[in-house]
């Protein structure tokens, strides 16, 4: 098997400052070429975190880091500040939450896409915005030529996502980093630019993660998932693994209290208790004062990190007896 | 774009009329009879009624104000009764020496404030920051009459490069004889605005930073340099603006500064209208001055929508 497009290696991210926040806890991913992975966790688990740490995006003096990044050979975390700015965009882009936000208010979209290409491919006046055309003819903004010299609050919700994906996608990047790029829009505009984001993904070969908080939306895109819970990993596997044979009892709550499959008339199952501070790194398993099945050595130490499969694993002392007995 | 200038401007005639009724009113208001300075003290009864009716004043009020307005509007703001010449071209002199000192003094405070304000804000709480942050607060605290003087002493009276008052003989022009005169005088006025600029854009450029789309335009990997200009681009309405009415304030003279210079511009001139209650002259003063203003507010709105593309649509 060849070295897969992203690997992440024990990552640690700690935000120093007036208290100490320990994000993301030593995470490990893998992503292949092509591969769409979806990071499924509540606010505050540090998927957004653990995603800006592909991109070395976090603010320098606050952020501790360790562990190691690497994409497409790569090693991110080690980058001096031109290769990483030369890396960003071109190699990893991003899209965001809240596109009305994360467009730039006072300069048109032709001229955000084309400072991009230009950026990165050195092209032309011209030749730029002949792409940054070409862009939002293929995210299928309507009258796109139109558009190109539209500012960004002169564009609806969907569309400005429209917009912001034809700007990260415009020097075809090899990996997709979406932040939650559908939380902000309307249900019906939410599926548009997920089957949009699936058919250009499948298009251009490129590699995805996507976060989300919504299994809803995870389905309709990922490939495999990844859930995070206190900054930690606690299982990984394919879409349908996690979806139909959860091991871990954070996930199997996640999917109890969805109405995905949910009986008619039956209460919704919920979580009780709410997620742990993140003042201390964790010492045992974050969920264990949530969880129905905690034992007195899920409070004593760390658990487990148990692969079941390759790309299969789950973070808990029941998979580990489960392996056990087979 | 047309649309939005045309209703800014029809926007302003009302202003301009409530403006001319206040100006009139607030001098005829204030006690003090105007003829004492020109009358000598012994003069009869009989030829202070006769003065009192050669300038107007024995009409009542609102007659005088539709008779000044009237005349205004033909560009005749009255006879200064203390020189005797036209006020207008009393204003319009002092209006064109305080210009030059204004625009002067703001564009050095526009300058050195953006300058300042960015790069505080950029480098915010290093002691880059803290340098440019005591300049400012240095600027609007240290009352500008006292660093005129001592900019005086240092450079006129020390140091003997620059004159201490006057702008020069002769009318202004821009060389070197003439500009000597105004390194002084502008440099004192532009201390305020740059302090309040410096401060406004730091602020901006803290705003502007912690907003998602800088991070945004990093992760499309552009450089610093080219973020910065995004930055800028977003700071610049504001600042615009800020400086705008800080313009306004120096147009409208500065008496302290003026008068510690020997400028002859309007402050000069109000200061003078106002010791010898020559009220034609102050009326008209405050008249040129307070359109002057409107129109300043009109100019800056007018910017600032060409700058920032949100605005023409509220």
């Amino acid at each position: 098997m060849n070295a897969p497009l992203v690997d992440i290696r024990d990552l640690t991210i700690r935000f120093t400052g007036e208290r100490t926040v320990y994000a993301v806890n030593g995470v490990s991913l893998s992503l292949g070429e092509g591969e769409v992975l979806g990071l499924l966790g509540e606010s505050g688990s540090g998927k957004s975190v653990t995603m800006r740490a592909l991109m070395r995006l976090l603010p320098k003096k606050r952020t501790v880091i360790s562990g190691s990044v690497s994409v497409a050979g790569q090693d991110v975390l080690a980058m001096d500040d031109a290769t990483l700015s030369a890396f960003r965009g071109r190699t990893v882009s991003m899209i965001f939450q809240e596109p009305a936000l994360a467009l730039d208010p006072v300069y048109t979209i032709g001229q955000q896409i084309a400072e991009s290409v230009k950026r990165h491919e050195g092209a032309s006046d011209a030749a730029a915005r002949a792409r940054a055309l070409e862009m939002l003819e293929l995210v299928r903004i309507p009258s796109a030529k139109r558009r190109l010299d539209a500012y960004p609050h002169e564009m609806s919700g969907g569309m400005r996502q429209r917009a912001m994906i034809a700007l990260a996608l415009a020097c075809k990047p090899k990996i997709l980093l979406a932040d939650e790029p559908t939380t902000a829009l309307d249900a019906t505009v939410q599926i548009q630019i997920l089957l949009l984001l699936r058919e250009l993904q499948r298009e251009m070969g490129m590699s995805v993660i996507f976060v989300t908080h919504d299994i809803g939306v995870a389905i309709e895109i990922c490939d495999k998932v990844a859930v995070m819970y206190a900054g930690q990993i606690v299982e990984t596997g394919t879409l349908g693994e996690i979806v139909r044979t959860p091991q871990h009892p954070y996930p199997q709550g996640l999917l109890a209290s969805t109405v995905h499959g949910a009986r008619r008339g039956a209460r919704l199952q919920t979580i009780p208790g709410t997620p742990p501070s993140l003042d201390a790194a964790p010492a045992a398993c974050s969920f264990a004062p949530r969880c129905a099945h905690a034992q007195q050595r899920c409070t004593e130490r760390l658990p487990p990190d148990v692969v079941l499969a390759p790309g299969r694993t789950v973070r808990c002392v029941l998979a580990e007896d489960s392996v056990a007995v087979s | 774009m047309l649309v939005y200038i045309l209703r800014r401007i029809i926007y302003v005639i009302p202003i301009v009329i409530a403006v001319a009724l206040v100006c009139f009113l607030l001098v005829h208001i204030t006690p003090g009879d105007p003829l004492v300075a020109v009358l000598p003290p012994d003069a009869s009864a009989e030829l202070a009624a006769q003065m009192r009716a050669a300038y107007g004043f024995d009409r009542p009020l609102p007659v005088q104000f539709g008779l000044w307005i009237w005349q205004a509007l033909h560009g005749n703001l009255g006879t200064s009764i203390a020189t005797g010449r036209p006020v207008l071209s009393e204003v319009t002199q002092a209006v064109g020496n305080t210009f030059i000192l204004a625009v002067t003094a703001s564009l050095i405070g526009f300058f050195f404030g953006v300058f300042f304000g960015l790069i505080a804000g950029y480098f915010r709480n290093t002691w880059v920051d803290k340098l440019a942050t005591s300049i400012a607060v240095a600027g609007v605290s240290v009352p500008h009459y006292w660093l005129g003087m001592v900019l005086v002493i240092v450079f006129s009276v020390w140091l003997n490069w620059l004159p201490a008052v006057g702008m020069g003989s002769g009318g202004w022009s821009w060389d070197w004889a003439h500009m000597r005169h105004l390194i002084l005088p502008a440099v004192t006025m532009s201390v305020i605005p740059m302090g309040i600029v410096t401060r406004t854009v730091r602020a901006l450029t803290g705003d502007i930073l912690s907003q998602d789309f800088v991070e945004a335009l990093r992760s499309k990997g552009l450089k610093e340099t080219q973020v910065f200009r995004h930055v800028v681009k977003n700071a610049a309405p504001t600042a615009v603006a800020v400086m705008g009415l800080q313009l306004g304030y120096l147009l409208g003279g500065s008496i302290l500064i003026e008068t510690v210079f020997s400028w002859p511009g309007t402050g000069f001139l109000l200061n003078s209208a106002i010791f010898q209650r020559d009220l034609p002259l102050l009326q008209g003063t405050i008249l040129v001055l307070a359109l002057f203003f409107v129109f300043l507010n009109l100019v800056v709105d007018i910017a600032q929508a060409s700058i920032d593309p949100r605005i023409k649509r509220s």
